[in-house]
């Protein structure tokens, strides 16, 4: 596999402005050179890259987009949005209302003075040589989204990015990255929606986030993963807090051959909290992989994570969640629950907690199932009539629609709801109930 | 209506029914009582289905059909009900659509039309507030948190809602206080009609001065060891089981 990305990340540097070459080139000197993880890593043991192609080729700038959104996605979440189609901004699919405290700009139109402070907050949160793939999405950097929130701000309405794979030809690399620095005490929301327009053929996507938080910042950051077929996604979320800092949401895989997700938390000033949620719900012959890890560096931080995943058919799943305690880190409070549910006799999960602990004086709960669906609960709800079949579909439903009702985004919610109770039936009719 | 012929039955290999006689009519009232362990219970499981519950001998006929041959979910949209003694939460799935659920697979069994939510809501407030059940507990997944007591009258909205042609209620009096136990008896009693069959099963007598029975079984050792009218009843409060342990043996 040593092609590799050679040809896009040749291509890339010809087509970014000046000050991010230099970016690019920062990427690049951590990528370069480095074989591609294989499974006999620690961090790759259940993931395996095989399905990477060395012929990607760069998205074409001048790709004809859609007219219109589909119907799915055109209600949005209220607030303004900015549409990406394989990498390339859409000003005729966006909606860029102002948001009162939020200054939303792109890296390729970035003012002198936005440059300078992209140069200087990106790749802070996350080490280019332990997470590589967040480096060649540095390396491959030619635009991307920086969101400035004022210190004070607070906005009701949520800013969506949302990135479209159309991948009009087969093997096609795309780069996605999104920069946030929330001010002091101010509140926001931000969700980052990933899906394609049904080509996707083969294509792979890097979408790399970074959080910055002011002391007293609240953030609510909600990502969906809903690429289909056999797109490829390998990216993450990596956030730092800082005093009094808060970080929730939720985050969303489905679908497709192959999707990394590497979620980096570190609540570094006393007083942060983070709490980190998601679901995952691979079938078919899908594989998700989500590693989180919280950083405690700083006292007196909490952290509460709930994941959950379905796994159906051949599907497999990897749940890796690591709660780093420093040694600094006294007096933290850090839970950790990952439950998965089977729905056949050949899907596969492999969830591992991973506590390292240095500080003496911390609370931290952990907790990993692995079962299939309850059995007395099937025959409860049989006993009143209900089909096997649709109790079924109602209990894979129920075991996240918890997860489902503690987002605090009421369209998110809407959006989800019938989207996800769908998925758990074969026939439309098994769902009725749930919508 | 139901007759159970000679039914014997294991649970976890352990045979817990020991040939079962026992024949109900349309319109009755039947209370079975009996000693911890007589099987009470299990005739309740296999008659709703329950898995891990076997029958190795007997018959089980109910309005001329095999109630053994059909699935769970068949037998509850022929009518029969079991009210459980230990209802089952379910987290995440909220009572409401779980009730929905239900009443639309009975009605769709009857060839009627699904009910709209608006028409389906109005009728569980009601039902909810006929047994004192705040309507707020139609929100919460099924049973979840409910205290003993919420759960025995959710059990008792969900019979109401599907008006079952046979309902068997399990020790839906145990644990419940003299007011909760006279919502009980105050649900049934509105349901008592020609075409619709009780059997209660407990372990008190007192659930009887609300709901009088037209017979009363003394359940032990798996089978039906003696019958009577209510009276039996009063006599079993005062003097137990152990004289009928010739009976037993």
């Amino acid at each position: 596999m040593t092609g590799f990305m050679r040809q896009p990340l040749a291509e890339v540097s010809r087509r970014a402005p000046h000050w991010l070459q230099s970016l690019q080139g920062r990427g690049l000197a951590h990528w370069q050179g480095k074989a591609l993880p294989t499974r006999r890593l620690e961090p790759w043991k259940y993931t395996s890259l095989q399905a990477l192609r060395d012929d990607y080729q760069l998205a074409p700038l001048a790709a004809v987009a859609p007219a219109s959104l589909p119907d799915a996605l055109a209600e949005g979440f209220g607030g303004p949005r900015l549409v990406f189609v394989d990498g390339v901004f859409q000003a005729g699919l966006s909606e860029l209302t102002a948001l009162d405290g939020l200054c939303v700009s792109r890296f390729e139109n970035a003012s002198d003075e936005q440059a300078r402070r992209i140069a200087e907050h990106l790749d802070t949160c996350f080490d280019p040589d332990e997470h590589l793939f967040a480096a060649l999405n540095t390396a491959m950097l030619r635009d991307g989204v920086f969101v400035e929130i004022a210190d004070d701000a607070q906005t009701d309405q949520p800013l969506q990015v949302l990135w479209l794979v159309q991948a009009p030809e087969s093997a096609t690399a795309m780069n996605q990255r999104l920069l946030v620095l929330a001010g002091h005490n101010s509140r926001a929301s931000i969700v980052e929606h990933f899906a394609d327009l049904g080509g996707a053929e083969a294509s792979f996507c890097s979408g790399v986030t970074e959080l910055i938080l002011a002391p007293g910042a609240d953030l609510s950051y909600y990502r969906l993963h809903e690429e289909q077929g056999d797109a490829i996604h390998i990216g993450g979320v990596h956030a730092r807090l800082h005093r009094d800092a808060r970080l929730s949401g939720f985050h969303l895989a489905l679908g497709s051959v192959l999707k990394r997700l590497d979620l980096r938390v570190e609540p570094a000033g006393p007083g942060a909290h983070a709490s980190l949620n998601g679901v995952y719900l691979p079938r078919g012959e899908e594989h998700i992989d989500y590693h989180t890890s919280i950083e405690h560096t700083a006292p007196d931080c909490s952290s509460d994570e709930v994941f959950r995943g379905i796994v159906a058919d051949r599907a497999t799943a990897v749940f890796n969640g690591r709660i780093h305690i420093h040694p600094d880190a006294q007096k933290t409070r850090a839970q950790l629950s990952n439950r998965n549910l089977l729905t056949s006799a050949e899907a596969e999960v492999n969830s591992k907690p991973e506590l390292e602990i240095y500080a003496d004086d911390v609370q931290c709960a952990h907790g990993a199932t692995v079962a299939r669906l309850d059995e007395l609960a099937l025959h409860y709800l049989r006993t009143r009539g209900v089909a096997r079949a649709e109790a079924e579909v109602m209990l894979s439903f129920g075991f996240i629609n918890e997860l489902i009702d503690g987002i605090a985004l009421e369209p998110l919610r809407r959006y989800l709801r019938p989207r996800l109770a769908r998925r758990f039936a074969r026939d439309e009719k098994l769902a009725r109930h749930l919508l | 209506m139901l007759e159970i012929e000679n039914l014997h039955a294991q649970v976890e290999g352990r045979e817990i029914l020991r040939g079962l006689d026992l024949a109900i009519e349309a319109g009755e009232v039947h209370a079975i009582m009996g000693p911890n362990g007589s099987g009470k219970s299990t005739l309740g499981h296999i008659l709703a289905g329950r898995p891990g519950y076997t029958v190795t001998c007997g018959r089980v006929t109910f309005n001329g059909e095999n109630l053994l041959d059909m699935e769970t979910e068949e037998r509850a949209r022929s009518g029969v009900f079991l009210a459980f003694q230990y209802p089952v939460e379910i987290p995440g799935v909220s009572n409401m659509e779980f009730l929905k659920a239900a009443v639309d697979a009975m009605r769709e069994q009857r060839g009627e039309k699904a009910l709209d939510a608006v028409t389906f809501m109005k009728r569980a407030r009601e039902v909810c507030k006929a047994v004192s059940l705040p309507a707020e507990f139609l929100k919460r997944g099924v049973n979840e948190g409910f205290s003993g007591g919420e759960k025995k009258r959710n059990e008792l909205v969900q019979m109401m809602l599907l008006e079952p042609r046979l309902c068997l209620l399990d020790e839906t009096d145990s644990g419940l206080d003299i007011d909760a136990l006279q919502v009980v008896a105050r649900g049934v009693n509105a349901m008592r009609d020609s075409q619709r069959t009780f059997v209660l099963v407990t372990h008190y007598q007192r659930l009887l001065n609300y709901i009088e029975p037209d017979r009363v079984h003394v359940l032990a050792e798996g089978r039906i060891v003696r019958s009577g009218d209510k009276d039996l009843a009063l006599h079993l409060e005062d003097h137990g089981y152990t004289w009928l342990e010739d009976e037993v043996a």
